[in-house]
């Protein structure tokens, strides 16, 4: 077979691959063939048959969204049969339309709309009543409008292909088919609202955004999703300084249309009652709102006190701030306050990985390998509910690519139902029960191996080594929690490593030592919330918080400074897999500070010169410092994600060996966070437990 | 759920008759026999079939919605359905459909107070040339006129 | 009892058993010269018993009329996967009743041509997909199933042939839709009755992915006949590429409805005139329906024709699955077209927009004209509505809603003004829809 199709659509000559679908193909010539089901990456239905063209030498119209191109080929998506044809579909689908555009949520951004604006009817013929169902509630945010719906099977294909479930269906038949949900009336499901984003109608409506605006009164500002450490772009819609919706139907940034609850929804902490707005500090025992100068001078004043004194810091910074953050966090501590005892929730041992795959450039996985790779091995994760985006890769790999999968958990996942091989084992058991997997995993070509905090220290390198002895090409990833969890690390909120993981001369406390420590003299926690389960030892340290909201660590602050959340500030965050992308502020919550600047102030008011705080500003820095962060900044600019490069040399270990907990957050929790996200709190499926298989 | 002996044997033969893993086609035939015991397709019935099919209730679901024949709702004990489809109507299965709901005293899909009957205007059962046609569950009755279709109901009314 | 009587004018080459009594018994087909066509065949190439059944010119009784031959020859027989057979007995096409007694008089013969079949693709394990309001015909499939168990001619190593063959009956729900094979194989697998796209054709993926030969009860019940007195004895029945005889099933406005078996070629006047008797109260001839509701209607000056395929394409209907409805002059062609798109309306599957809205606009539209509430620019619309679903549909329901409607409102126009301004239904007083 030929590597390159010629064709002729409307009399312009088309070079495409073979098998590739006529619809795509056209679109290389600027021509467009409308389609309402067809959806790229999901299974062909040619149902709508928008998309009819005529093809030479064949008797009737064809639908093209099925049809691969062929040598010789001539098309014509331009003439008067083909625009009858149209038409014609158009006027079937408005029969049963309630035609209620001007209150519909869909309006303005909606397929029928537009199809109809360009291929109808100027008229309507059809006199005949239409047929009516009332609206349903599926779910806190599902909700379904029947007589508005196309029946394009979108949403039941995104659901089972793409989501990996059944909570979607259809019954009755002919004009009376109808979608349904799990027992005809709720949704069982991960409320991930793919369905919602992909409806080319308003016949699934959003319980977050339905009739609160019109499309074209929000701005879309592009981001990352400030939940998971996947790196997930959303675009946020925006309008008066509020963040209305979330989605990303342009498939912009490294996820396409992938979004899961978190990253369409929870962006509803930012509006939160409790949200705090103004600095707090304590006077006669309670946390009393204060000026902003009140508040900072509060603290330079006891920290140049402490450090005077000599006193003893401790510094827990956050896995949601930006890199820049982090790594002016780790500057001032280090710099300014005179410590190492800083140090983060970590998650996955990204350090020992990093050392034992040290001087290899084609180790570390990247999101889009999930997709590509001929073969995942997922040890120790429920990735459906605890790596979302990673888990939509993965399925859409075994559709699209017949990839393997192979999952090595204490208990059952959702991807046991895609996988080649599934194992089981107990705590301790997790490398044993991978012998099992040899031989099939021997098979593969190549195999992307991601490992959650089952797999640390000594076993990190003993994984490496039973990757390396399968004398196949094998990626790794370590699975985080957060969004900028990876960032945290690299930018060297560690008490042993700096930015770029070089050693430092004498490392400092770990968080658990801080927290342990009695004689601790300040605590300075940023965007976490160490105090939520763990006991501060010290008896009476200054506590100084950065956060959203008053959490249980604030809740000790002697001053707690308001933060502004990810989706109000710029700068950048780095996923699991070191993929690095820019944040866009959205909105500006009134009397917040993003912490970048809260920083600033702070070493200003101490009198130290840590250079300009502004984030395009310490990126620079960071680029030229930060090992491995060296990368194109278009790529950045461009609202692209780009990866790190790996580590040539020896990252040391820590001194003493700590073991390391993730937050094993589920689809429905989201650490302290997740507590002021409303939607996260109603779903019925909330918050949800691992290993459930689901 | 446990059925009689009888569907019982049946299932276990119907899990066997496609291909290995393919159980799934045994959904609407078991839901057929199945019902016909139960009285129709209840929710219990659907997670039934779908535990020993080996399939999502939602699939089950999917199914019950398309065939015309599976039923969420009890039917009379004698299910009368008529034909009006072309042959039937040019030979008076629209009249004779007219007759049984006037002398059932019911409508399209409706169950008589006693439990006893129902009736349903149904399309092209395959009796054309002997039209018009009735189906009192599974029976067919050829050239029925109204007097013998009231004879028929008259008789089934005794039979209880 | 035979539910018509017999006529003598049939030729009767796959009814020639009807009327036997305990025909579900393999030893009774056996005493009547049954199951020897299949003998025969385990002597035969395979490729020789697809060359006889492509001389035969047997084309699919279903309805599309394609070259059973050509067909078998699709299925890739040497394929490593394995190959089913099915057999299509959703006999659902409005105005089609035969299938029916083939499984009722003679199921053995449809073993037999299932057998034949299976030696033909090399497949080992068949199916009868049978409509679920045929259960009493369930039951006696079953039955007729298990005593060819009981008597060697179905399971392992068939009468010491060496051929192997599982055949089993599968049972339909109700959905017209599932009569269409690829719909059919989404049923048996389960699912909900959807056409699936083609290619790939069922002969290369069809039941579960695998290779798969669909035909209709009676496709496979000439079989036997064919293998035993030759393809080309049986052609020699028909006209030229429409071999044998096939099952037309009489009913509507004739004295002798009935299904009665005739050669291809036969003239259908004729065939109304000589077996159904004449219009029925001497009425005249209004149209005829030749072969189930999908087919375009033919005035009564277009039947002046030959029953075969080609000659009916040429006349603009099709042959169809052979279910002929005659219509006399009280008959209100709008109702009818009214009472054909209810039909479609009601057997949508809804997976395609054309079809899905077209069926039930216009059955909406119709209902509205034969209830007195039409406007004259209705009658254009009925027309144009259906042509947008004509050739656009997924499958080839949406045709078949589609070609009546066209050729009723073409060839009756008059009648549909006649039901305009509010006027009733011209035809309502006329007791002609009712029992003479």
């Amino acid at each position: 077979m030929s590597d390159i199709v010629h064709l002729t659509v409307d009399g312009k000559a088309i070079e495409a691959p073979p098998g590739t679908l006529l619809i795509n193909a056209v679109k290389r010539a600027g021509i467009e063939i409308p389609a309402f089901c067809y959806y790229d990456g999901l299974k062909l239905q040619a149902a709508c048959r928008m998309c009819l063209v005529e093809v030479e030498k064949t008797p009737k119209l064809q639908v093209a969204c099925t049809l691969p191109v062929a040598e010789g080929m001539v098309v014509h998506t331009d003439t008067p049969t083909v625009h009858e044809a149209r038409k014609g579909m158009v006027e079937f689908l408005l029969t049963n339309h309630p035609l209620d555009c001007p209150v519909c949520d869909k309006g303005g951004e909606c397929e029928l709309q537009d199809m109809t604006f360009r291929y109808g009817f100027g008229e309507s013929r059809f006199l005949e009543q239409k047929q009516h169902i009332d609206e349903k509630q599926w779910s806190a945010v599902v909700y379904f409008d029947r007589p508005r719906c196309i029946n394009c099977y979108r949403c039941i294909r995104v659901c089972d292909e793409g989501m990996g479930l059944t909570a979607l269906g259809i019954t009755n038949r002919g004009v009376l088919a109808e979608i349904i949900p799990n027992e005809h009336d709720h949704l069982n499901c991960d409320e991930c609202g793919m369905c919602i984003d992909i409806c080319p109608v308003g016949a699934l409506t959003s319980g977050m955004y339905r009739y609160k605006t019109r499309p074209w009164e929000m701005k879309h500002v592009g981001t990352i999703c400030t939940h998971c450490s996947n790196g997930c772009k959303t675009t946020l819609g925006v309008r008066n300084d509020e963040i209305i919706r979330g989605n990303n139907r342009d498939r912009s940034g490294l996820n396409g249309e992938f979004l899961c609850i978190k990253g369409r929804y929870a962006f509803d902490f930012t509006h939160h009652a409790e949200r705090l707005q103004s600095p707090l500090v304590r006077r006669n025992g309670k946390l009393e709102a204060a000026s902003w100068s009140e508040a900072l001078a509060e603290v330079a004043k006891n920290w140049t006190a402490i450090k005077q004194r000599g006193g003893r810091f401790g510094v827990i910074g956050s896995t949601r701030t930006t890199n820049e953050e982090n790594f002016f966090l780790q500057k001032f501590a280090r710099q300014v306050l005179g410590t190492n005892n800083i140090d983060h929730h970590r998650s996955g041992d990204v350090p020992t990985l990093l050392d034992a795959l040290s001087g290899r450039t084609d180790a570390l996985a990247t999101t889009a390998d999930f997709y590509e790779r001929k073969a995942v091995l997922i040890v120790g994760a429920d990735l459906s509910q605890e790596q979302p985006f990673l888990a939509w890769q993965v399925r859409a790999n075994v559709r699209h690519h017949n990839a393997h999968i192979y999952v090595a958990t204490p208990g059952p996942v959702r991807e046991d139902r895609v996988a080649a091989a599934s194992v089981r084992y107990q705590e301790g058991g997790e490398l044993a029960s991978l012998e099992n997997l040899r031989e099939k995993l021997r098979a593969e070509p190549e195999l992307v191996v991601a490992f959650g905090d089952a797999i640390q220290g000594d076993a990190v390198r003993q994984l490496v080594n039973f990757g390396d002895s399968l004398g196949v090409p094998v990626k790794y990833v370590a699975l985080l929690d957060y969004s900028n969890s990876r960032g945290a690390l690299d930018m060297g909120l560690l008490p042993h490593l700096g930015p770029g993981y070089h050693a430092v001369d004498t490392p400092g406390m770990s968080l658990a030592a801080m927290l342990a420590d009695e004689s601790l003299d300040a605590l300075w926690v940023v965007g976490a919330n160490p105090l939520g389960r763990h006991v501060l030892a010290a008896s009476k340290p200054f506590v100084v918080v950065q956060d959203l909201f008053l959490t249980d660590t604030a809740e000790h602050a002697a001053v707690v400074f308001p933060a502004a959340s990810a989706y109000e500030k710029s700068g950048t965050v780095t996923n699991l897999c070191g993929e690095v992308q820019r944040l866009e502020a959205a909105i500006k919550v009134a009397g917040t500070k993003p912490d970048l600047e809260i920083f600033g102030l702070l070493a200003r008011e101490m009198g130290a010169n840590l250079g300009i705080w502004q984030a395009s500003k310490i990126f620079e820095e960071i680029r030229g410092s930060v090992r491995g962060y060296n990368i194109p900044l278009p790529i950045l600019t461009t609202g692209g994600a780009a990866q790190t490069a790996a580590l040539n040399g020896h990252v040391p270990a820590p001194p003493r060996a700590e073991r390391i907990q993730a937050a094993h957050n589920t689809l429905f929790t989201s650490g302290s966070l997740g507590q002021f996200s409303r939607t996260l709190q109603v779903v019925l499926e909330a918050p949800g437990a691992l290993y459930q298989g689901r | 759920m446990t059925f009689s002996p009888a569907l019982e044997a049946r299932f276990a033969k119907l899990l066997t008759i496609y291909p290995e893993g393919r159980q799934r086609s045994a959904v609407v035939p078991m839901l057929m026999y199945a019902q016909d015991e139960v009285g129709c397709v209840t929710r219990e019935l659907v997670e039934e079939v779908a535990r020993r099919c080996g399939v999502q209730p939602m699939q089950v679901d999917e199914v019950i919605g398309y065939y015309s024949m599976l039923h969420t709702k009890p039917l009379g004990k004698y299910h009368i359905q008529v034909c009006t489809n072309i042959s039937c109507l040019l030979t008076g299965g629209e009249e004779l459909y007219e007759h049984a709901k006037k002398t059932l005293g019911i409508g399209n899909k409706e169950v008589t107070p006693d439990g006893l009957f129902s009736l349903e205007e149904v399309e092209c059962m395959g009796a054309c040339s002997w039209a018009p046609a009735v189906e009192v569950n599974y029976d067919f009755h050829h050239h029925v006129t109204c007097e013998k279709l009231d004879r028929l109901i008259e008789d089934l009314r005794k039979l209880k | 009892m035979l539910y018509n009587e017999p006529n003598p004018l049939e030729t009767r080459v796959l009814t020639k058993r009807f009327g036997i009594p305990n025909s579900e018994k393999a030893e009774v087909y056996v005493a009547n010269g049954g199951y020897q066509a299949f003998l025969k065949a385990t002597g035969m190439p395979p490729e020789k018993i697809i060359e006889e059944v492509k001389v035969s010119n047997l084309r699919g009784r279903g309805g599309a009329g394609f070259p059973t031959g050509l067909k078998w020859s699709f299925v890739p027989r040497t394929s490593p996967k394995p190959k089913y057979l099915i057999c299509n007995a959703d006999e659902s096409e409005p105005g089609t009743c035969k299938d029916r007694l083939l499984m009722e008089y003679d199921p053995h013969q449809l073993i037999e041509g299932m057998l034949i079949g299976g030696l033909a693709v090399d497949s080992h394990k068949g199916y009868i997909y049978i409509r679920g309001e045929y259960r009493y015909l369930i039951t006696m499939m079953e039955h007729a199933i298990d005593d060819a168990y009981a008597h060697g001619w179905l399971g392992k190593n068939i009468q010491g042939t060496g051929f192997d063959f599982d055949l089993y009956v599968h049972t339909g729900a109700g959905a017209y839709e599932c009569g269409e094979e690829t719909a059919l194989l989404d049923s048996i697998e389960g699912k909900r009755g959807v056409p699936r796209m083609k290619p790939p054709f069922p002969a290369v993926a069809g039941a579960w992915g695998c290779p798969t030969l669909l035909n209709n009860v009676e496709t496979y019940s000439a079989v036997p006949n064919i293998i035993r007195d030759g393809g080309a004895a049986f052609a020699a029945l028909g006209t030229p590429k429409n071999g044998g005889t096939r099952l037309v099933c009489l009913s509507g406005h004739v004295n002798k409805p009935g299904v009665y078996e005739i050669p291809l070629g036969y003239p259908m006047l004729e065939f109304i005139e000589k077996f159904g008797g004449g219009v029925r109260g001497g009425k005249k001839l209004k149209a005829v329906i030749p072969g189930g509701s999908s087919c375009p209607v033919l005035t009564a000056s277009e039947c002046d024709i030959i029953m075969d395929y080609d000659t009916l394409a040429k006349a603009g209907s099709m042959l169809g699955s052979g279910g002929m409805v005659v219509i006399d002059e009280d008959t209100c062609m709008v109702k009818a077209a009214l009472r054909i798109m209810r039909f479609y309306a009601h057997e949508s599957c809804g997976w395609c927009v054309p079809c899905r809205e077209g069926t039930t606009w216009l059955r909406k539209m119709l209902q509205r004209f034969h209830d007195g509430m039409g406007q004259a620019s209705d009658i254009p619309i009925i027309g144009q509505v259906s042509k947008n679903m004509l050739g656009r549909t997924f499958c080839a329901l949406g045709d078949a809603a589609a070609m009546p409607t066209i050729s009723i409102v073409e060839k009756f126009r008059e009648e549909f003004e006649a039901h305009l301004d509010g006027r009733p239904c011209p035809y309502e007083h006329k007791p002609a829809m009712a029992l003479a």
